[in-house]
């Protein structure tokens, strides 16, 4: 199985460089949305506790594309069953559950690349590791074990719609609210009662506090211990949907 | 391989209704049907992508149900699309399927330059699928199933969408195929293409087999060629029957529809000239004469008194999600 993973991995992984265009459209929107927070609303933005919004903002900003670069994974299932390659993967004596971790685990790869390109801009805006190297570590970690779950759900997703460009437009629905109704930009505290609820909840806010905690030297208390149980909760129930549906597809 | 009284339902669409299928070792059995007959479902069942309802389908011998990873590997699957990656190259597909195969490294890279040889891509081999023509896709995703030197083939209407000289190109390559003893179910919805490639063809609609045999035997029970002639004055149209009558076997009509005067024949290509002699010797001016081939249509009328599109809307072939 670690063989067929590999496999898989090393298929995904060879074309990342063929298409630039791809790695470069992942790394403008986050890139755009750094530059547009800090300096068109980063000078009427204080945060208590935090000595810039740089501070404040990076960490939210690393979630959200680690987030984002989980939409891969899904467009990527969907374009092979689009294709008809999944039906060849299904009829190889292969190990069938290497098709999606193999995906999966190359996005992670990816993401871990647009994730230190990002780090390099944050940077170059002012974002500093207040806290230990370890920590820091341990939060860029944290943030991308939490893209990997992620990938999960986006991999179940393209096996049930089948289209890339659906793919796109459904991870956009729950992508949007999930990461701006937390606390990536702001501080939920102002949002409205309904609102704010749903930030409590939202693993999202959870993953980000943490990280956010980690870079800067503070402790990240239950929040640390919370996404990490999300992001293997969420690994576990939906590699488990996606692999069921994928031994599934099209046996109807 | 062999399947027993095949069964499969979809939803309130009865896909496969007892469908018992042979193939003898190093040869080509042709599924002949129109579109929504089973083809595509007995091919999915054989090759493990589908759960039959009823009935038993083994591949050299080992039960598709019971022992999918085995037969998985000695199939190979070309579907209706070409199935390959459009990102990496005409060798990396292949490489890649050989390291699925578990071949090794080396083994894997060596066959992907054999078969690239083998099928014309060698010089296409390190461009990247995507500026492939559809012929060449083909032939790559053939190649594909054949990596791992599969006991039997499974080419799921290979020509489909394909313009007609890629087409006559498939047509000479799984001929090749053929010929080194690759055994193999071909499905297709072409006449032709079942004549000239299957030693035997099994003829189905609405998930059994309605005729079975050798493609020349079929061909004399389904109503051999014809050959039509097209009178330039309607009104010699008569006379033409009139004449044509002595060239007809025993128990044949000759028709006519407006200008075109058809003669059913068995060995057709000798008649020819006799047509063309007698209706000069009647006097008759023609336009045309042709020899026509029985068309899938025509087979349908036959075996089944009612033309092979109607049978499409009483059982359509489920849509691939």
């Amino acid at each position: 199985m670690l063989r067929d993973t590999w496999t898989e991995a090393t298929r995904n992984l060879r074309v990342v460089p063929r298409s630039p265009d791809l790695m470069i459209f992942a790394l403008v929107q986050p890139v755009m949305f750094v530059l547009l927070f800090v300096y068109v609303f980063g000078g009427s933005i204080e945060i208590p506790g935090f000595a810039t919004y740089q501070q404040y903002l990076l960490p939210g900003i690393f979630a959200q594309t680690v987030l984002f670069g989980s939409g891969f994974t899904g467009a990527g299932v969907a374009e092979d069953m689009q294709k008809g390659l999944i039906e060849r993967l299904r009829s190889l004596p292969m190990s069938q559950s290497a098709v999606l971790i193999g995906r999966t685990v190359s996005d992670l790869v990816r993401n871990t690349v647009t994730f230190a390109v990002m780090l390099l801009v944050g940077f170059f805006v002012g974002f500093r590791f207040e806290g230990s190297i370890p920590a820091a570590v341990a939060a860029s970690a944290l943030l991308l074990g939490f893209g990997y779950a992620f990938s999960w759900i986006m991999a179940l997703i393209g096996l049930s719609v089948s289209s890339v460009e659906t793919v796109n437009s459904a991870g956009f629905v729950w992508m949007f609210p999930i990461t701006f109704v937390s606390s990536t930009f702001v501080d939920p505290s102002t949002f409205p009662t309904p609102l704010r609820w749903f930030a409590d909840i939202n693993p999202f806010t959870a993953a980000t506090n943490a990280s956010r905690a980690l870079y800067n030297g503070y402790s990240p208390g239950r929040d640390l211990l919370l996404s990490i149980g999300w992001a293997i909760g969420i690994s576990v129930v939906f590699g488990y949907l996606a692999n069921r549906r994928f031994a599934r597809a099209n046996r109807t | 391989m062999e399947t027993i009284g095949l069964a499969k339902r979809f939803k309130d669409v009865e896909a496969l209704r007892g469908l018992d299928l042979v193939i003898a070792e190093a040869t080509v059995l042709g599924v002949l049907g129109p579109n929504g007959a089973g083809k595509t479902t007995a091919v999915r069942i054989l090759t493990t992508l589908l759960r039959p309802d009823g009935g038993r389908a083994f591949v050299d011998g080992i039960d598709v149900v019971a022992e999918p990873h085995r037969v998985r590997a000695r199939i190979g699957l070309t579907g209706q699309d070409a199935a390959v990656d459009e990102r990496l190259t005409g060798r990396e597909n292949l490489d890649y399927v050989g390291r699925l195969h578990h071949l090794g490294p080396r083994m894997s890279r060596q066959r992907a330059g054999e078969l690239l040889d083998q099928f014309d891509l060698a010089d296409a081999g390190d461009r990247v699928v995507k500026g492939y023509s559809g012929g060449m896709r083909r032939r790559l995703d053939i190649a594909m199933s054949l990596v791992a030197r599969p006991s039997v083939l499974f080419l799921d209407e290979p020509t489909t969408g394909l313009d007609p000289r890629s087409r006559l190109a498939m047509w000479d390559l799984i001929a090749d195929l053929v010929a080194e003893g690759t055994t193999t179910l071909l499905t297709t919805q072409n006449l032709e293409e079942a004549d000239r490639l299957a030693d035997r063809i099994a003829v189905i609609n609405r998930g059994s087999v309605i005729a079975e045999g050798g493609p020349d035997e079929l061909k004399q029970r389904m109503g051999g060629s014809r050959i039509e002639i097209e009178v330039r004055d309607p009104a010699d149209a008569d006379g033409a029957v009139e004449a044509l009558w002595p060239l007809c076997a025993e128990g044949c009509r000759v028709r006519r529809q407006g200008r075109v005067v058809t003669l059913p024949v068995t060995d057709g290509a000798q008649l020819v000239p006799e047509v063309v002699r007698a209706m000069d010797a009647a006097g008759i001016a023609i336009d045309d004469v042709a020899m026509r081939r029985p068309t899938l249509d025509d087979v349908f009328l036959n075996l089944t008194g009612h033309r092979a599109d109607e049978a499409q809307d009483q059982a359509p072939e489920p849509a691939r999600p």
